[in-house]
This record gives C-alpha cells, structure tokens and sequence, in this order.
C-alpha cells in the first residue's frame, strides 16, 4: 500500500513573510503525484500550463509541472501529512 | 573579454534542467566553478594531499607550499601589505563572527556602539546582536532609502565617538548597491573607529584594495567567486589582528602548550599571524581551489567582470520594463549598482516566480536572501532574485524576459 512518502521526496519551508512550504515529490513518482492530485483538487486558474492554482477542502495551493506544490497556511507537519494523504492516495 | 570563450571553461553550463539549457542567474548564492578551479582540487588530492605544517615528509611540505602560495595569490588581490593580514576562515560569515567575538572580547563594553546599516545580510547584523547581548553595548541600524541606496547622512550622524566599529556591506547581496565604504572608512576613523567591509558581493565582481578603501577588515567568500565552499577570507590590518586574541583554540593557532605541575595547569601560548586565527587542520583544498579562482579573475580582469556585469545589468534592466506585471525594487539607475536585480511579478509570491523560471532551467533566488530588514522596510513578503556574473550573456536575459512576459499573457 502507497504512502506519502512514497511520492514525497522533501518537505521545506520557504524564506520569507509568506511562510509557504514547498512540497517536492521525487522524480519518478511526480507525475503520478500530479495526476493523483489533479483529479482530487479544483483547478481555478493555470499560467502557462506550468503553474497550476488548485483548491481542495477550501484550501488553496499551486502545483507546478516541474513536480512541486506550494501550500500557505499550513499550521503544522501533521496537518500537511494529513492533506497530502488525501490528496495522493 | 571574450564570454563565449569563459563560458568553455564552466562545465556546467552544458547542461539541461528540465529539458532547458542552463541559465544560472543565482550567483549572488553562490557560482558555479570553472574547470580551473576543479583541476586544481583534483590534483591536490591526487598528488599532495597531506596536512600543513609541522612536517617534514615531502607530502606535506608541498601541501604547505601550495597552502601558503594560495594565501599570497589571495593578499595579492586585495592588496594587503602582507601575507600574515589574510586569516583563512570558513566563508563571510566566520569571518565577521570572528571579529564580532575576538576583536568585540576586548573591545567593547557596556558604554560602547557598533553601527551598522539596515541593509545588511544577516550575516553582519546577528553576530552584533548575540554579541551586543553578551557584552552590552548598543547596535545602532543606520537608515536605507526607499530606493535601496544607504542614507548616509543618517549613518555619519548615528556615528560618533562612542562607536567602536562600523560594518557595512560594500554591494548589498539584495538590491546590489554599491555602497560608498570609503566615505564610510573616513568618517569612522574621524571618530575613532574601525571600519569592518562585508566583501562577499563585492570582491568576487570588482576590484578591492584594502589599503585605498582603508578597511580595518575585510571578509570575503570564495564560493561566491567560482572558488570551493567552505573557504573564505578574513583581511585585517596586522596591529588589530595582532591586539586581538584568538577566536577559537587547538592545532593550528597554538605555539605552545606546556603542563606545570606546580599549578595543575597549562600555559598556552599562540601562534604568530595568520596562524594564530586558523585553529584546527585548515580547509587545505578549498584555499588552493580559492586561488586558482582568484588566478582566473585576475587573469580576466575584475575591471572587465564588473564592465561586463553592468552592461548585462542596464540591458535586463531596460529589458525587464517590457514587462507590465514585473517590478523592480531597489534603484532604478543601473550605474549605482553590480549585477543584481530584485524584482517581483504581479499577484504571485516569489518563490512562484522562482519555481516559473526553473521549468525553463532558470535559476533564481526567492525569498529574504538572508535579509529580512531590508525587505520589510520595502514592505515585501520577499522578492525575487536575478544575479549575473562573468559568464552569462545577453542572450540569456532575453530568455529570461520572454519567460517574465509569459506572466504578461495569464
């Protein structure tokens, strides 16, 4: 059975006021990743069709096709596993 | 100076990143290395590699020879009057906490002041802080103008005879300003104090001397000048160095250390300069990697690399007005500056700007840049970055600003 790790290379926190975290899936599980969350998430809005603004449970983030997400807002580890969780598997 | 030719020289450079060509535009972070740079670390760990000093096998007598020979390439360039003025420190930012501890241990008191601007990296405003909680004394922050240039009116009054040392950047790593630290030498020593120079965006991309600026110190990185992390530069006027005691203790900066039975206690005494800062086995490879970068500098030119630096500035800069959704911060005339270009693009944070730009093999930097001050005085979340150097071209920044028009069509 998949986990998130399976499909999540890194977790860090970015620098700056926003205090976004990036989500970086591993290489050869990101499209995988980024279709899983396309059929889960709204998409509201896309640039280039490189960035793509999503919205899932009210909350909003961007996946990017390079196979990373940024998510604002998030109050703790626990809660971004939880999301992730329901967005990748 | 021929680009196309410097650019053979970075194997890097050939490579894709994400099905793109390379376009490295993150230099004020760090550079990427020529094969010159590269040569000279593998040769020392194929055919010398051994630890300096205090041997007398032939390994280690060349190790020390190219150690030494590196730390006179490096004086060279900044001009020091001497060898024994160049203290090998782990980067900048070593280099500024080792004054901010040494220097600040028998200097500086409850009633004294260090002033520095409010445009420094963090690396030259936390060690003042810790220290300024340690030993008492006031930090003062000298004001930046809204174009990012350095309001030195508020900094020469902010100075006076209670301050011990100012610290000011010579190119702010942010907004790329170059800062008048002359004037700033001049003013300080009027009043009695000494003048630390943050050199990291400045050494790599002009020429420095010590003695025409009169900087009392000097710290510099080597990876920000295609030279190895981990290898920096620590420059000091040899009677300060001299008064200063060492930073920390064991190997390197010891001359003696003998037991006496009658006390149960060792006397220690140290090392002469520069030794006396350099404890520990040394960052050997990384200093001789640092001179062969300093060699490939010099051999260009640092005159050239800033020419050249400035040109690909005010073209981007005229550029980068093409775009409607982009904004550039900090000062607006390209001659104040080096090579870096802040920016930020409407209705995106700049981290989405940065992960934009990498789908096309664009690297930039986003976020604070080690800056937080600065960008809250600018009321920015946080920005993003383009830096230059010796080896990009026009070419690329028009890449760069097709890929920020894309912004323009969403």
């Amino acid at each position: 059975m998949s986990t998130v790790a399976d499909y999540v290379a890194r977790i860090e926190g970015t620098c700056g006021a926003e205090s976004d975290v990036i989500v970086v899936f591993r290489y050869e599980k990101k499209d995988e990743a980024i279709a899983n969350i396309m059929k889960k998430a709204t998409l509201k809005n896309t640039i280039a069709g490189i960035i793509f603004e999503l919205t899932f449970e009210g909350l909003s983030f961007r996946l990017y096709t390079s196979g990373k997400a940024i998510f604002r807002g998030i109050k703790s580890k626990t809660e971004l596993t939880e999301l992730l969780t329901r967005l990748l598997l | 100076m021929d680009v196309q030719a410097i650019r053979q020289d970075f194997p890097i450079l050939n490579r894709e990143v994400n099905g793109n060509s390379l376009i490295y535009f993150d230099n004020a972070a760090t550079t990427q290395k020529p094969i010159q740079v590269i040569d000279a670390e593998v040769d020392f760990y194929r055919k010398h590699n051994a630890n300096v000093h205090r041997a007398v096998h032939t390994l280690s007598l060349e190790a020390t020879d190219l150690y030494e020979k590196a730390r006179e390439t490096v004086t060279k360039l900044i001009n020091a009057k001497n060898s024994s003025e160049t203290v090998f420190v782990r980067g900048t930012t070593e280099a500024i906490n080792l004054v901010a501890y040494s220097w600040g241990l028998n200097n500086l008191g409850k009633s004294d002041e260090v002033l520095v601007s409010l445009m420094e990296h963090h690396s030259n405003i936390v060690p003042w802080e810790i220290n300024s909680k340690l030993r008492g004394f006031t930090l003062k922050y000298a004001n930046v103008h809204y174009d990012g240039t350095l309001d030195y009116e508020d900094f020469e009054s902010k100075l006076t005879k209670k301050t011990k040392i100012v610290c000011l950047s010579q190119v702010s790593n942010v907004t790329g300003v170059i800062n008048d630290v002359k004037r700033i030498a001049r003013a300080a020593h009027d009043q009695g104090a000494l003048i630390l120079v943050d050199g990291a965006q400045s050494v790599p991309h002009m020429p420095v001397d010590v003695q025409e600026l009169d900087a009392d110190f000097l710290a510099f990185s080597g990876h920000k000048m295609l030279g190895p992390t981990g290898i920096g530069v620590l420059y000091g006027k040899k009677e300060i160095l001299e008064s200063m005691s060492p930073f920390e203790g064991g190997g390197e900066m010891i001359k003696e250390v003998s037991y006496n039975r009658g006390t149960g206690r060792c006397g220690v005494s140290w090392n002469e300069l520069p030794w006396k800062f350099e404890a520990g086995t040394p960052n050997i490879c990384g200093a001789i990697g640092l001179a062969a970068a300093v060699k490939y500098l010099s051999g260009i030119g640092l005159g050239n690399v800033l020419a050249h630096e400035k040109d690909l500035t005010q073209y981007a800069m005229k550029r980068i007005a093409e775009c409607k959704k982009v904004t550039v911060y900090g000062p607006k005339e390209p001659s104040q500056k080096c090579g870096i270009i802040p920016f930020g693009v409407e209705g995106l944070s700049s981290h989405d700007v940065a992960l934009f730009c990498d789908n096309y093999g664009i690297m930039l930097r986003s976020g604070y840049h080690c800056a937080q001050p600065l960008h809250e005085m600018f009321k920015l979340e946080s920005s993003a970055r383009a830096s230059f150097y010796l080896y990009n071209t026009k070419e690329e920044v028009d890449r760069f600003i097709e890929v920020l028009k894309e912004f323009d069509q969403n």
